[in-house]
């Protein structure tokens, strides 16, 4: 039983790293095929940071996750002090709405903004589909995880300390910034992490919302379907690359604070 | 008073991006590209009634595999000491965070007509099979693309079970089978339930991974709705009626799934 355990983790492990490990090997492959070995190259991470589309994607790619997050962040945590403080059907209500685009299906809420976009532009001339756009629909699937992540450390936290700030001479807003903000700051932390690694991510909602501007999931969706190039091989090598060493740090410094509290 | 401030950007907000939306795809499903009302978009989604069995079908194998494969792993992991779990589920975590056009596009290579498996079969001497552009490739890429998110929420529970309750049910002279069928199984049920969830609406929605993998020949739902947007058969109305129909089948099916679940919670909670 123990080993048969062992050898079916080892085997979903397989199956799972399976196709990223072909990937990476054919990314130093000194020629076009995916299936023939034909000696040791670096040339395709050259014509790679030689892409002048690739580059653009990837900086349209950093600029709407940073942008987006920060503006989901920011109204998603004045949101969540605002739900949690306010009346249990109000409170209802919207939450519901909160998880409309967590509990529908991507190309449903991509479709949907494509039309809204749409019906702008045309009764207003406004809102081309391009960066803005992008930006107003990632901050839109961003907010719902940065509410969802604030609301439980706002619950945790003890409502007579604001009372107290308020007691002892705060206004209003200087006892949430000395008060409430300190106790919060995890959760907004890890939703504003999750809304940046959710944008850079996403594909399907940009697909349908982003005109002809392009992100680096559309870039790479374009390449895919021009079959040839062994550059997005290299890519794929970069990104795991870069996921690999920051979930390692990361759990590395989890490890650490483990000790240091066990300490 | 002062609560409404607060909220007012956000519930201005939500409607604007939300619930307009919505009601835009309801409106756009319901009339014709003069703005009139009309049922026909509804109606004629009935033509691709074979295009949407083919969806809830494939999207079903891949549930269905998921959870058989899945299950185990979850329960293996949840069987490790302390340091192999969280090794466990960091290489678990790894893949989800690698685009998943990156992972498809791998599998492509993989199963295509030169690709490594049938240059591999040529070797041994058996001729080429037809592996991409299948049924059974988009199966493939559908459980490979889902499978972590079937792991994680059943190994959540299972981790949580409390071992004296195992023991208990062996002291009291259940077996190994039994242990595993009255007692771990029925515990693990919210787990299974949002593993089901989690893997189903994004393997019936999907578009990119038929595309990819399963060639022109085996449209999905969700091909058919990009295809009224962007694609060739430019009709925002059609689209919107499949939109719509896409919908109102996954809230069945999470409704589905949450009774069973609420079901089972409030069981937990008198326990």
């Amino acid at each position: 039983m123990k080993l048969f355990s062992k050898i079916y983790t080892f085997l979903i492990f397989l199956f799972l790293y399976a196709p990223i490990f072909v990937l990476i090997t054919f990314s130093f492959n000194d020629s076009k095929s995916r299936s023939v070995w034909a000696g040791f190259t670096f040339k395709w991470y050259n014509q790679l940071f030689q892409n002048q589309e690739i580059l653009n994607a990837l900086s349209n790619t950093l600029i709407i996750a940073v942008i987006s997050a920060l503006l989901a962040t920011i109204l998603g945590t004045v949101a969540a002090v605002g739900i949690n403080s306010s009346k249990k059907w109000t409170r209802r209500i919207i939450m519901n709405v909160t998880n409309i685009p967590m509990a529908n299906p991507e190309i449903v809420t991509g479709v949907s903004l494509m039309l809204l976009f749409v019906f702008i532009n045309r009764s207003f001339g406004i809102l081309k589909p391009g960066m803005t756009t992008l930006i107003l629909a990632h901050k839109t699937f961003c907010l719902p995880y940065v509410v969802l992540s604030v609301m439980p450390k706002l619950r945790q936290m003890d409502p007579n300390l604001y009372e107290a700030a308020q007691d002892l001479g705060c206004n209003p807003l200087k006892a949430f910034f000395k008060v409430v903000l300190p106790e919060i700051v995890p959760g907004i932390v890890t939703g504003m992490m999750m809304s940046f690694t959710m944008s850079i991510d996403d594909f399907v909602i940009s697909y349908f919302t982003s005109g002809t501007t392009q992100t680096l999931p559309i870039a790479i969706y374009s390449m895919t379907r021009k079959m040839v190039s062994p550059e997005i091989n290299a890519l794929s090598t970069l990104l795991f690359g870069i996921i690999l060493t920051l979930l390692i740090a990361i759990n590395l410094r989890q490890i650490k604070d483990k000790n240091v509290k066990e300490r | 008073m002062k609560n409404r401030i607060i909220l007012a950007p956000y519930s201005i907000w939500m409607l604007i991006f939300v619930i307009v939306p919505m009601c835009l795809v309801g409106l756009f499903a319901f009339t014709d590209s003069s703005g009139m009302f009309t049922i026909e978009n509804i109606l004629s989604v009935g033509m691709y009634s074979n295009v949407v069995l083919r969806s809830i079908w494939l999207g079903g194998i891949s549930t269905i595999i998921c959870l058989i494969i899945g299950y185990p792993m979850a329960y293996f992991i949840s069987k490790m000491s302390q340091g192999n779990q969280s090794v466990a589920l960091v290489l678990l975590m790894i893949p989800m965070w690698m685009s998943f056009l990156l992972r498809t596009y791998a599998w492509m290579t993989i199963l295509e007509n030169n690709g490594l498996i049938n240059n591999f079969l040529s070797l041994l001497g058996i001729g080429k099979v037809q592996l991409i552009n299948t049924r059974g490739a988009i199966v493939l890429g559908m459980v490979y693309n889902f499978l972590p998110y079937m792991i994680l929420p059943i190994y959540t529970v299972l981790e949580k079970i409390n071992p004296s309750i195992i023991e208990a049910a062996q002291d009291l002279g259940a077996n190994r089978l039994k242990v595993f069928l009255k007692v771990i199984l029925p515990l693990s049920l919210p787990g299974i339930i949002s593993g089901i969830t989690m893997v189903f609406v994004p393997a019936v929605s999907t578009f990119i991974i038929s595309k990819m993998l399963g060639g022109g020949a085996n449209l999905l739902i969700g091909d058919l709705i990009e295809m009224q947007f962007l694609g060739s058969a430019y009709n925002p109305n059609l689209g919107s009626a499949i939109s719509l129909i896409l919908m109102i089948l996954i809230m069945i099916c999470t409704g589905i799934m949450n009774q069973f679940d609420s079901e089972d919670s409030n069981g937990g909670l008198i326990v």
